[in-house]
């Protein structure tokens, strides 16, 4: 199963195993790693999953939907390499993928 | 900490405490947890169960809060298929459903609330439902299909949403409204106007303003609802949706302070300290409106769940945040910042004809206060923003796409 590297604000790491076709979003939740709030379940309409992904890897986690571009424009401390996690889908390819949150989602 | 021995009670596995067991772990709580839920499920999540499960775009795991082995590894004593029957607050014990007897340290309460009925002639017939749980949801999606109709009494969130998800799967909807607009209780003339312009373009029919006499059956099944001007509104099926009460009963009957909800304060503790209530079930104050109040919502039931674990756990005080809510309709998500109180000016921003557009709430001295937002992210998440600074905003700003929502404040 493809792994990811979710490392807290504070630089606590967690590695775990997250399956083909689920979200980066529930990996945490799934896995009760701090930091993501995720307040509406994955739709796309609260950006509390908001995370960094890093640089090596952001191009493959894909491209922003326009909602996603619009939430994410005002949620806390966005970067280039901000995301929101539920919006991105574990594939094999993504095997690896390394990223950090932010130091509040609210 | 060394908490191992005392142990924390969390009386109903849904949302908000299925949420709180889990934030214990997270801020180091190692003693032990139980969560009793009434429900055969572990915490589920309620929302889709009128949105995109209803429609069959979402299977039953994901509904799921967390997966079935979670409880297990986070070494949380889920109890299923459990009610609690009392609280004995002098022994500090929970008595629960099988006989057994929980003795707790610190105690919270999540029940949530329970659908509010009819008490009308043929309110027990077959096909008479409400919408609150998963069996519901199982009752309620077997009846929507081509052929079928559905008479949704009440217009609120969960009734418009049925309604769209029953004309996705090929069902006649109707929707009776005892008052002149839908979602009259809790969005503005604005909104309610587009929505049921929106719902009937789509074949939905509406009955606002009228009275219900009675639900009319055949053979034990209901088959159409009698107005109280004499007409039938024929169906197979009645969703009745008039809104939640708050199940507040064991807390009033342990002698908790109780007044519509549980009543709690801003780190969501009842009146006595070693018991704390969370989501649907609370009156909570609001500290950015000056007053308490009763919400549903998913946000709500999350906030509090932190509050509980926070103060549980000796963590500082979360920062208040702002009410929010959402609905999702054919393609239209509605996402509401803040509550409407003491605002005395609506402004609109959009062109609700063009399918994105939001309502902005002043209040007296042009505090913002709340900002209904349809397909208009940006206003809902500046909006929200700007609420929790208590911003002050010009109506004729607001009025001004070309001005955008950053820019807003200046
Ligand atoms: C169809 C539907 C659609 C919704 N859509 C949205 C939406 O789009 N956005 C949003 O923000 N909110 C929405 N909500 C509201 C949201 O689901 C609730 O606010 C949320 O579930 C509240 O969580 P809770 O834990 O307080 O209550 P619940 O999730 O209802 O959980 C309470 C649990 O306690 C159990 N229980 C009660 N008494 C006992 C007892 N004595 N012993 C043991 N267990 C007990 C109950 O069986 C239940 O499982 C919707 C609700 C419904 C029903
Ligand atoms: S979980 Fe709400 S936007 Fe990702």
């Amino acid at each position: 199963m493809p792994k990811v590297t979710y490392i807290e604000y504070n630089g606590t790491e967690h590695v775990v195993d997250v399956p083909v076709g689920t979200s980066v979003m529930r990996g945490a939740v799934d896995n009760n790693i701090p930091g993501i709030d995720a307040d509406c379940g994955g739709e796309c309409a609260c950006a509390t999953c908001h995370v960094y992904i890093e640089p090596e890897w952001f191009a493959k986690t894909g491209a922003r939907s326009s909602q996603e571009e619009s939430m994410l424009s005002f949620a806390a401390v966005t970067q280039d390499n901000s995301r929101l996690s539920c919006q991105i889908e574990m594939t094999a390819e993504l095997d690896g993928l390394v990223l950090r949150m932010p130091e509040g989602q609210h | 900490m060394t908490t191992d021995g005392s142990r924390i009670v969390v009386i109903g596995a849904g949302h908000a405490g299925g949420s709180a067991v889990a934030l214990l772990r997270q801020y180091g709580w190692s003693g032990a947890i139980a969560l009793i839920g009434a429900e055969p499920l572990p915490p589920y999540q309620r929302p889709p169960l009128s949105k995109a499960w209803l429609k069959g775009e979402a299977d039953g795991d994901s509904l799921l809060l967390r997966p079935a082995r979670f409880y297990a590894d986070q070494r949380i004593d889920l109890r299923l298929s459990t009610r609690a029957v009392a609280i004995d607050r002098a022994e500090r014990q929970v008595r629960l459903s099988d006989g057994a007897a929980l003795e707790y340290a610190h105690l919270i309460i999540s029940t949530g609330a329970r659908p509010r009925t009819l008490s009308l002639p043929g309110a027990d017939l077959r096909g008479v439902l409400t919408l609150r749980g998963a069996a519901d949801a199982d009752r309620l999606k077997a009846a929507l299909g081509p052929g079928r109709r559905i008479a949704i009494i009440g217009g609120g969130y969960i009734g418009l949403e049925v309604a769209a998800s029953a004309r996705a799967l090929g069902a006649e909807a109707v929707v009776l409204e005892r008052e002149e607009r839908v979602l009259a209780r809790v969005a503005c003339p604005v909104l309610s106007d587009f929505f049921t312009r929106y719902h009937a373009a789509r074949g939905v029919a509406f009955e606002l303003g009228c009275r219900i006499e009675a639900l009319e059956g055949r053979g034990g099944a209901v088959a159409g609802v009698r107005l109280s001007d004499g007409r039938l509104v024929a169906c197979d099926t009645v969703l009745v949706g008039v809104g939640a009460a708050a199940d507040e009963d064991l807390a009033r009957d342990a002698g908790l302070d109780c007044d519509g909800g549980i009543v709690v304060d801003g780190q969501a503790r009842t009146s006595d300290p070693a018991i704390f209530a969370i989501g649907d079930c609370t009156r909570r104050p609001l500290p950015l409106y000056g007053r308490s109040f009763r919400l549903e919502s998913v946000p709500n039931a999350l906030e509090q769940a932190k509050q509980a674990a926070a103060a549980i756990c000796g963590r500082p005080a979360p920062p208040p945040e702002v009410p929010w809510f959402w609905s999702d309709q054919y393609d239209i998500r509605l996402q509401i910042a803040g509550l409407p109180f003491d605002a005395t000016e609506t402004v609109l921003r959009g062109d609700p004809e063009a399918g994105s557009f939001a309502i902005f709430h002043l209040a007296a001295d042009g505090t913002l206060r709340a900002v209904e937002a349809v397909s208009a992210a940006p206003e809902f998440m500046g909006g929200k923003m700007m609420i929790a600074r208590r911003q002050r905003l010009l109506p004729e700003r607001i009025r001004d796409t070309a001005i955008s929502v950053k820019d807003l404040p200046a």
